[in-house]
C-alpha cells in the first residue's frame, strides 16, 4: 500500500501501516525518525556534559547525574543513534542499488527495527524510574556489578534487546546482497555503499554474539546471583573487558564502513568520474573488516596482558592504517581532474577527509602500546574517538542524508540551508574536540565530574564547550532545513544529481515494488553505462509480469513488545519475585507470536500486470 | 510461481528446500545465523575455560562429573543427529510419511537427552550442593551447558510444531525449507555438544 493511499484513509490507518510494514523503504523511515530522535537526546546529554565542564569546580549537575550523562551519551549515540541512522541509509538504498524489490527477509527486517526500538525505549525509561546506567558506556565490572539501583540493569536488558535486532538486520543484508542481485550485478559491479554494507553485516554477524554473551553474564551476575565477575567466588572481571571489546572494536568499523561506502558513491557522483581504484577500495574494505577482529585488546593495553600481547595488538592496529590510507588516497584521486560540484553532500564528504585523517593519526599514536600508558583514560582518547566518530560517522550520515534524501522523500534538501548547517557544525566540531587532545596530554582524565582551578585546564575546556554550542546550532539548522524542504521545496524526478547507480534509475520516492521490471546490469555504475550509450534508462531483464511481494504483519511488533515487557520483569524480579509474572507474560507474547509465525502460512501477494501497466501510464518506471 | 504451485505436494523437485527464492534465502540466512551462534558458543567456551579452575572448594570438574551418564547422553544426541539425516534423506525422496517418522524418533531421542541433563543438574545441586551461585566455575558450567540445553529445548519445540502443523497436508515447497533449517539447527546443537563433551567433561576428568 502506498503512503498516499494510507493518508487518505486517516491517521489510524497510517499508524497501522507503519506498525505492520515490511517495506524496506518505510522501515528506513522508521529507523531515520527513531535514530534521529535518539541522536537529539544523545546530543542534549552531550551539551549538559559540556556545560558542566565549562568552568572549574562547576556544580551545574551533580556527580551522580554526571556519571549517568556520560554513560547514556555514549550508549545512546553508538547503539541508538549512529547504528539506526546507518540502517536507515542501508534500508533505503541497498535493495535499490542491487536492483531488488525488497530485502531477503522483509518480516525479519521489521522485527529488527522493532527490537532496536523497544530496546532503546527500555534503556531510556531508566531516567524516569530512579536513575540511568552510570558505569560508563563500556560498563566495566566490578563498577557495573556493584552499581546500586537498577540503572545498569536497564543497560543490560536494553542493549540485549536492541542488539538482537541489529544481529537480525545484519543477517538480512548479507543474504539480500548475495541472493537478490539483479541479472548482471556481479560482486565487482556493486556500488561501494553496497559493498561496505555487505562487509559491515558480516562484522555484525560475528561481533554482536560476543556482546550478547557478555550481557548475559552481566545479567546473571546482577539479577540471578552468579559469580562471573565476583572475585570473592573466583570470578574474573577481565572477561567482561575481553567480551565487550571483541564486540566493541568491530563495532567501530561497523559504524564507519557503511559511511566509507556512502562517501565513495558521493565523491564519484559529484566528481562525475567513476571511483578511482574500485577494486582496491573493495579490497581495502574487506581488509579493514578482517583486521577489525584482530585488534580488540588495544583497548586494554594497561590491563597487564604483558609486552608480547601488547606488541601483537599494537602492530595489528597500526596495520589498519594501510587500507584506510588506500581509501583516503582513492577518494582524493577520484576528485582529481573531476568536474566537481560542491553540493552539501559533497561539502560534508570533503570535510570528512582531513577530519577523519586527524582521527586516524591519533589512532596510530594510541596504538603505540608504550605511549598509550600515558594517553590511556585521558581526554586525548576522548578527542581521538570523537574525531573518527563525529568526523567520520556523523559527517557521513549528514552527507548520506543529503545525497539520498531525494530518493527517500522525493525532494532535494535546501542547498543554502544545508551549507548553513554545515559550517557551524564543522567549525564547532574542531573547536570542541581538537583542544581535547591537548587537555588530555596535559593530564586531564576522562569521565571526571569536575576539574580544578589553576591547572591550566580552564581555557581549553571553555573553548571546547563553545564549540559544542556551534555543533548544536548546526544541528538545529539541519532540522529547520528538513521542515523547510518538506513545505517549500519542489518535487524532483528520479535522478536529480545526474548520478551513476541503479537507485537513480527509478522514481523518487520509488513505488513499493521498486522496479517495474528487474533491470539488466551491464557494468560498474550501471545507470551511467546506459546514459553513455544514449539511453534514457535501464534495459529490463524480464518481460512485464506479475510481481510477488511480501505481506505486512503485526507479529514483529508483538514479539518486540513481549521482550520489552519481559525486560521489566527481569529487572525488577530482584526486588520482588512477583515481577516474574511480567517475564512470563512478556516471553509468552514473544514466543506465542513466534509460534504463530511458524504455523500460519504467509505466502505474500502478487501485484498484477494490469496494475503495473496502469502505474506505468502514470509515469512510474520512467 | 503461483501460490498453488508452492503448496502443491505433487510438484516436487529434487531439492525442495532450495527450489524457491524464499527457500534459498532461508537456507543461506540460516547458515549465517549458525555462524553467529558459533561465536556465541565460542564466547561461552572461552568464559568457561577462564573460570573452570575457580572452584572455591571440593566441587571440581574431576569430583563432579561421571562419564557414564555423559557418554549415554552423547550417544543419544549423536544418534538423534543421524535420525534427522534420515528424515532429510526421505524429504529429498519426497516420502513425507517416513520423514515425519524419523523426525518423531529424533524428538524422542532429544527428549531423552534433555531428561538426562535435567537429572544431571538435579544430581549436582542436591548431592553436591553445586549450584549456579556457589562458585565462578558453577556459574560458567551451568551457563555453558544450560545454554546448550536451552537450544535443545527450543529445537524440540520447533520440530514438534512442524510435525504437527504439516501432518495432514504433506510436504510442499513452502514448508520444505522450514524442515531443512530445523534439521540444520539440530546438527548444530549436536556439534556444540561434541565440544562440550570434550572441553567440559573429558578435559575436566583428565586435565
Amino acid at each position: 500500500m502506498s503512503t498516499a493511499v494510507a493518508q487518505k484513509r486517516g491517521l489510524a490507518a497510517t499508524i497501522w501501516d507503519y506498525l505492520t510494514t515490511v517495506d524496506h523503504k518505510k522501515i528506513a523511515l522508521l529507523y531515520l525518525y527513531s535514530g534521529g530522535f535518539f541522536f537529539l537526546i544523545g546530543g542534549l546529554e552531550a551539551m549538559l556534559i559540556r556545560i558542566q565542564l565549562m568552568k572549574p569546580d562547576n556544580n551545574f549537575i551533580s556527580a551522580g547525574l554526571y556519571n549517568e550523562m556520560i554513560t547514556m551519551h555514549g550508549t545512546t549515540m553508538i547503539f541508538l543513534a549512529a547504528m539506526p541512522l546507518i540502517f536507515a541509509l542501508m534500508n533505503a538504498v541497498v535493495p535499490l542499488q542491487i536492483g531488488a524489490r525488497d530485502v531477503a527477509f522483509p518480516f525479519l527486517n521489521s522485527l529488527g527495527f522493532w527490537l532496536f526500538f523497544f530496546g532503546g525505549i527500555l534503556l531510556n525509561v531508566s531516567w524516569f524510574t530512579g536513575g540511568a546506567p552510570d558505569a560508563g558506556w563500556t560498563n566495566y565490572a566490578p563498577l557495573s556489578t556493584t552499581s546500586p539501583g537498577h540503572g545498569v540493569d536497564y543497560y543490560v536488558m536494553g542493549l540485549q534487546i536492541s542488539g538482537a535486532g541489529t544481529l537480525i538486520a545484519g543477517i538480512n543484508f548479507l543474504v539480500t546482497i548475495i541472493n537478490m542481485r539483479a541479472p548482471g550485478m556481479t560482486y565487482m559491479r556493486m556500488p561501494l555503499f553496497t559493498w561496505s554494507t555487505f562487509v559491515t553485516s558480516a562484522l555484525i554477524l560475528f561481533a554482536f554474539p560476543a556482546l550478547t554473551v557478555g550481557l548475559f553474564l552481566m545479567m546473571f551476575d546482577r539479577m540471578f546471583g552468579s559469580a562471573f565477575f565476583d572475585v570473592a567466588l573466583g570470578g574474573n572481571v577481565i572477561i567482561w573487558e575481553h567480551l565487550f571489546w571483541i564486540f566493541g572494536h568491530p563495532e567501530v568499523y561497523i559504524l564507519i564502513l557503511p559511511l566509507f561506502g556512502a562517501f565513495s558513491d558521493i565523491f564519484s557522483t559529484f566528481s562525475r568520474k567513476r571511483l578511482f581504484g574500485y577494486s582496491a577500495m573493495v579490497f581495502a574494505t574487506v581488509l579493514i573488516g578482517f583486521l577489525g577482529f584482530m585488534v580488540w585488546a588495544h583497548h586494554m593495553f594497561t590491563v597487564g596482558m604483558g609486552p608480547i600481547a601488547n606488541s601483537i595488538f599494537a602492530v595489528a592496529t597500526m596495520a589498519i592504517a594501510v587500507p584506510t590510507g588506500i581509501k583516503i588516497f582513492n577518494w582524493l584521486f577520484t576528485m582529481w581532474g573531476g568536474q566537481i560540484k560542491m553540493t552539501s553532500a559533497m561539502l560534508w564528504s570533503v570535510a570528512f577527509i582531513p577530519s577523519f585523517t586527524i582521527g586516524g593519526m591519533t589512532g596510530v599514536m594510541l596504538a603505540a602500546a608504550a605511549a598509550d600508558f600515558q594517553y590511556h583514560d585521558t581526554y586525548f582518547v576522548v578527542g581521538h574517538f570523537h574525531y573518527v566518530i563525529v568526523g567520520g560517522v556523523v559527517f557521513g550520515i549528514f552527507a548520506g542524508l543529503h545525497y539520498w534524501w531525494p530518493k527517500m522523500f522525493g525532494k532535494v534538501l535546501n542547498e543554502k540551508l544545508g551549507k548553513l548547517a554545515f559550517w557551524p557544525f564543522f567549525i564547532g566540531f574542531h573547536l570542541t574536540f581538537f583542544i581535547q587532545h591537548f587537555l588530555g596530554l596535559m593530564g586531564m582524565p576522562r569521565r571526571y565530574w569536575v576539574f580544578l582551578e589553576g591547572q591550566g585546564l580552564e581555557t581549553g575546556n571553555l573553548i571546547s564547550t563553545i564549540g559544542a554550542f556551534f555543533m548544536a546550532i548546526g544541528t538545529v539548522i539541519f532540522l529547520i532545513n528538513i521542515v523547510y524542504t518538506a513545505i517549500k521545496e519542489p518535487k524532483v524526478g528520479g535522478d536529480p544529481w545526474d548520478a551513476r547507480t541503479l537507485e537513480w534509475s527509478i522514481p523518487s520516492p520509488p513505488p513499493h515494488y521498486n522496479f517495474v521490471q528487474t533491470p539488466l546490469v551491464r557494468g560498474l555504475d550501471p545507470l551511467w553505462v546506459e546514459k553513455m550509450d544514449g539511453k534514457k534508462g535501464m534495459t529490463p531483464a524480464e518481460p512485464l509480469g506479475d510481481i510477488h511481494m511480501p505481506n505486512g504483519s503485526i507479529l514483529p511488533f508483538m514479539m518486540s513488545l513481549g521482550m520489552f515487557i519481559a525486560g521489566f520483569g527481569f529487572i525488577y524480579q530482584v526486588d520482588n519475585s512477583s515481577w516474574l509474572i511480567a517475564v512470563f507474560i512478556g516471553m509468552g507474547i514473544t514466543l506465542g507470536s513466534m509460534l504463530t509465525r511458524s504455523l500460519k502460512d504467509d505466502l505474500g501477494h502478487h501485484i498484477h500486470k494490469e496494475e503495473l501497466e496502469a502505474d506505468i501510464k502514470k509515469g512510474v518506471g520512467k | 510461481m503461483s501460490h498453488d504451485d508452492v503448496l502443491n505436494p505433487k510438484q516436487m523437485p529434487h531439492d525442495p528446500e532450495k527450489a524457491t527464492l524464499e527457500g534459498k534465502n532461508k537456507f543461506l540466512g540460516f547458515w549465517f545465523f549458525l555462524g553467529g551462534e558459533t561465536v556465541l558458543f565460542a564466547s561461552l567456551f572461552g568464559t568457561y575455560l577462564a573460570l573452570n579452575g575457580s572452584t572455591q572448594g571440593e566441587n571440581t570438574p574431576e569430583n563432579l562429573f561421571g562419564l557414564e551418564l555423559v557418554f549415554i547422553m552423547t550417544m543419544l544426541l549423536l544418534t538423534s543427529s543421524l535420525t534427522s539425516v534420515y528424515a532429510m534423506y526421505h524429504m529429498k525422496n519426497h516420502d513425507f510419511g517416513k520423514m515425519q517418522l524419523w523426525l518423531v524418533i529424533t524428538v524422542a531421542l532429544g527428549l531423552a537427552f534433555l531428561g538426562f541433563e535435567i537429572y544431571e543438574f538435579y544430581h549436582y545441586i542436591h548431592e553436591y550442593d553445586f549450584t549456579f551461585r556457589s562458585s565462578a566455575f558453577g556459574s560458567a558450567f551451568y551457563t555453558l551447558v544450560g545454554f546448550h540445553g536451552g537450544h535443545v529445548l527450543f529445537g524440540l519445540c520447533w520440530i514438534t510444531a512442524l510435525i504437527i502443523r504439516n501432518q495432514k497436508r504433506g510436504l510442499n515447497l513452502y514448508n520444505a525449507p522450514k524442515y531443512y533449517t530445523a534439521s540444520l539447527y539440530w546438527h548444530f546443537i549436536d556439534v556444540v555438544w561434541v565440544f562440550i563433551f570434550t572441553v567440559v567433561y573429558l578435559m575436566g576428568k583428565v586435565g
